[in-house]
């Protein structure tokens, strides 16, 4: 078994526990939930391995090089470092609503590098401009940056069903967390994900500075991540006005959330130098 | 006098516009908006290309807006000028304050604030006042470092506190936004971007701005010794490298293999592997075949230059050289493209395709021709740049990643421990506050009460 099948068959792991997610909060069961929390760990322990094998596979080609390199490997990051940090918090506030919302974020993401013919799952040789050891530092700081956006997403969406919830007596929504609780674990999330974004773009710029002597040049894919910085940092100063709490910060973060899904999946479409991503 | 109280009002007026987060998350989000034009409209195309693709119309409109170089247009610049003074009038008119709370001498503490607190825990111990004491005192210092301890009415309380200087945090943030926006200043003025294409084996003094297109004098000559570039199996480039010997006064003083990411720097002067190319061949080497004789013939030539061919067949010249060639869909690669004139006046083509040395067998002529040898040199070529800035610039980014981090997961936490006598039993109060993270300090402090209920 190579790298692929294994990653492959942790598609389906994350599926079926994004499923035992669902059924837990609909049914309310205690038992599905604990599936679901043991059923997500073997995902993300099978989701690391594959990574750590496909690093393996790399060297025995005799092109050794980290697993960060194209769309495939970045996607299978993602949703190992999604996982992670849910499964954190899912232990930190033992509260398993939440996995409603990233669980199939984690799903999404492994399956469209597994399953969509527009990614290809090969491992290929590295072009000069990616043979640095900045690539790992800068790839893996921006999908941290990225992972506990999109869990910032889930929660934002949480918090504004929880809202529009007013008389508190929706069947689904009854056990949800109180909406200061949320609003508290976005702003968390979203704090954690402005750090390792602004240390991503930092590494991107020393990394570009030293491969083709400039360190910003306004290309698409910088451009947007740091379009993607101005709106988080834009969420940050607007919790401090009064009358932007709660709801709108939830906006903000899922119009952040946009930004990064077009920063990287959208500007693939527009030119520039990031286009190894394909 | 009305006068001098006018313009104070206009100028508290202007101070309090920019200090205010209303114009932060105006210019934040203003700035992300139009940030979004340049990346659907490509940058500093030629104007021929604006032209064709956008209308007469709208290229004057987007011209006279500045659209084609928008990140380095005035709108764009103020944009970023505007947040440089609102953020520094910001930081101002708030350090005073948080200075005075950071270096206060001796913090002030105030145990009835603590009591008031909604989330404080409180338990009761068997054990006496004085024995619990020196106890809490001790589990105070060891968690917070700085602590009081005094005596109160019925008891004592302890006053403990850490991460006061945390408060800064945020101020290291905003100046590294400050270095980010003047190192690229600093940069785009005295700095320079340029290139330079250099043939194995020969030396140049200076390069062309890409800006302007005007050639810029170094104050060194720069020599490429050297060449080579590798592929993988695929076809995909492998390595650039370039051996380079900087030249001064006619010593060579350097010598260094420049690959992709890994650069020469010398005198404040950067230079990057940017790309490669062929020179077209100076001396070509041919071999001259005859159907009917069998005779092989060599020749040299260079381009451009007529041959007399053998057997009074005529003459030959190479016209020009092609890294790639296509002939009849079919990909020849690198091939030299000649022309034979016959004695009767006939005149044909002839392609010498390098990979395919007996391609010209095919067409079954008198003679046929083939390329036995030629010169083949590279040329490097470098990106240049000097950019004074980015020492100013990384200086922001190391400020800005402690500043986020301090900022984000360190806070000003304070903690107070009243115990007072309740009969012959002692009743404990723990509770405690925190500038950052509030959720966070509640389940410290039930930690901390719990550890002390057990001492
Ligand atoms: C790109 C520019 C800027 C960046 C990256 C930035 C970054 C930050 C960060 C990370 C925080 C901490 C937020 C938190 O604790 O949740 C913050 C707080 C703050 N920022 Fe900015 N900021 C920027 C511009 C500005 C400007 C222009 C102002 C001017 C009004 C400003 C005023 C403030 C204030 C008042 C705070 C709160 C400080 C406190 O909590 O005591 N910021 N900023």
């Amino acid at each position: 078994m190579d790298s692929s099948n294994l990653l492959s068959i942790v598609t389906f792991v994350y599926g079926f526990a994004a499923i035992l997610y669902i059924a837990a909060w609909i049914f309310k069961k205690k038992l599905p939930g604990l599936l679901a929390t043991w059923t997500a760990l073997l995902g993300a322990m099978g989701n690391a391995a594959g990574i750590i094998m496909r690093w393996v596979e790399s060297y025995k080609l005799g092109i050794g090089h980290a697993p960060l390199s194209n769309m495939y490997e970045s996607l299978v990051f993602f949703s190992c470092t999604i996982a992670v940090i849910y499964l954190v918090i899912e232990r930190t506030y033992k509260n398993r609503i939440l996995g409603v919302f990233a669980m199939p974020l984690v799903f999404l993401s492994i399956a469209y590098a597994s399953l969509s013919p527009n990614v290809n799952d090969r491992i290929q040789p590295l072009i000069p401009a990616l043979k640095s050891n900045w690539l790992i530092a800068h790839v893996m700081t921006c999908f941290f940056g990225y992972a506990a956006f999109a869990i910032a997403f889930g929660i934002s969406l949480m918090y504004l069903l929880a809202c529009g919830d007013k008389k508190g007596k929706g069947y689904l929504l009854s056990h949800f967390p109180k909406p200061a609780f949320l609003d508290n674990l976005t702003h968390q999330m979203v704090t954690f994900g402005f750090l390792f974004l602004s240390i991503g773009i930092i590494t991107g710029a020393v990394w570009a500075n030293s491969a083709w002597g400039s360190y910003w040049s306004w290309d698409p894919k910088e451009t947007w991540s740091l379009i993607t910085w101005f709106i988080y940092a834009t969420l940050l100063h607007a919790r401090l006005m009064r009358g932007w709490q709660g709801k709108r910060i939830a906006y903000v973060s899922i119009i952040g959330f946009m930004a990064v899904l077009f920063t990287y999946f959208g500007v693939n479409l527009l030119p520039g130098l990031h286009s190894y991503a394909q | 006098m009305k006068k001098e109280h006018e313009s104070a009002n206009f100028f508290s007026r202007l101070w309090k516009f920019f200090a205010s987060i209303r114009l932060t998350v105006f210019l934040l989000l203003s700035l992300a908006a139009t940030s979004i034009i340049g990346t659907v409209i490509p940058q500093n195309q030629s104007p021929a290309d604006y032209f064709h693709n956008y209308g007469e119309f709208f290229y004057n409109f987007f011209s006279a807006l500045n659209i084609f170089d928008m990140y380095h247009s005035w709108w764009f610049q103020l944009l970023l000028f505007m947040l440089t003074i609102n953020v520094i009038v910001c930081s101002f008119s708030r350090l005073s304050t948080t200075w005075k709370i950071v270096f206060v001498k001796i913090p002030p503490f105030n145990v009835s604030k603590f009591r008031r607190l909604s989330n404080k825990e409180e338990f009761t111990s068997k054990r006496q006042l004085e024995d619990l004491r020196n106890k809490y005192e001790q589990a105070a210092s060891k968690k917070y470092g700085y602590y009081r301890a005094g005596q109160t009415d019925k008891g004592f309380c302890i006053f403990a506190e850490k991460g006061r200087w945390t408060r800064l945090g945020v101020y290291a943030v905003h100046l590294s936004v400050i270095l980010l926006l003047l190192g690229g200043l600093i940069g785009s003025i005295f700095g320079f971007e340029g290139f330079v294409n250099i043939p194995e084996g020969e030396t140049v003094n200076s390069i062309i701005l890409r800006k302007t297109d005007q050639i810029h004098n170094l104050d060194f000559a720069i020599r490429c010794d050297n060449f080579s570039v590798s592929f993988y199996e695929t076809g995909a480039p492998k390595e650039f490298r370039s051996t380079l010997s900087i030249i001064e006064d006619g010593r060579s003083v350097l010598q260094k293999d420049i690959i992709v990411n890994d650069p020469l720097r010398y005198k404040g002067i950067n230079l990057f592997q940017a790309n490669y190319g062929m020179l077209s061949p100076e001396e070509i080497t041919l071999n001259i075949m005859s159907r009917e004789t069998g005779m092989v013939y060599k020749k040299k030539t260079k381009i451009g230059m007529p041959i007399v061919l053998p057997e009074g067949a005529g003459t030959f010249v190479i016209k020009e050289h092609r890294n790639s060639f296509i002939y009849k869909g079919i990909a020849l690669g690198e091939t030299f493209l000649g022309i034979h004139n016959g004695k009767d006046g006939s005149s044909i083509d002839i392609m010498l395709p390098l990979n395919f040395a007996g391609f010209d067998k095919m067409r079954k002529g008198d003679l046929n021709f083939s390329v036995a040898d030629y010169d083949n040199r590279y040329y490097t070529g470098l990106q240049v740049t000097r950019d004074p800035g980015v020492l100013v610039v990384y200086s922001g980014f190391v400020v800005m990643i402690i500043g986020c981090f301090v900022t984000f997961f360190m806070s000003h936490q304070r903690l107070c421990v009243e115990v007072v006598k309740n009969g012959n039993k002692t009743k404990v109060m723990v509770a405690g506050t925190a500038n950052k993270n509030k959720l966070g300090m509640q389940a410290r402090v039930k930690n901390f009460s719990r550890n002390l209920a057990k001492l």
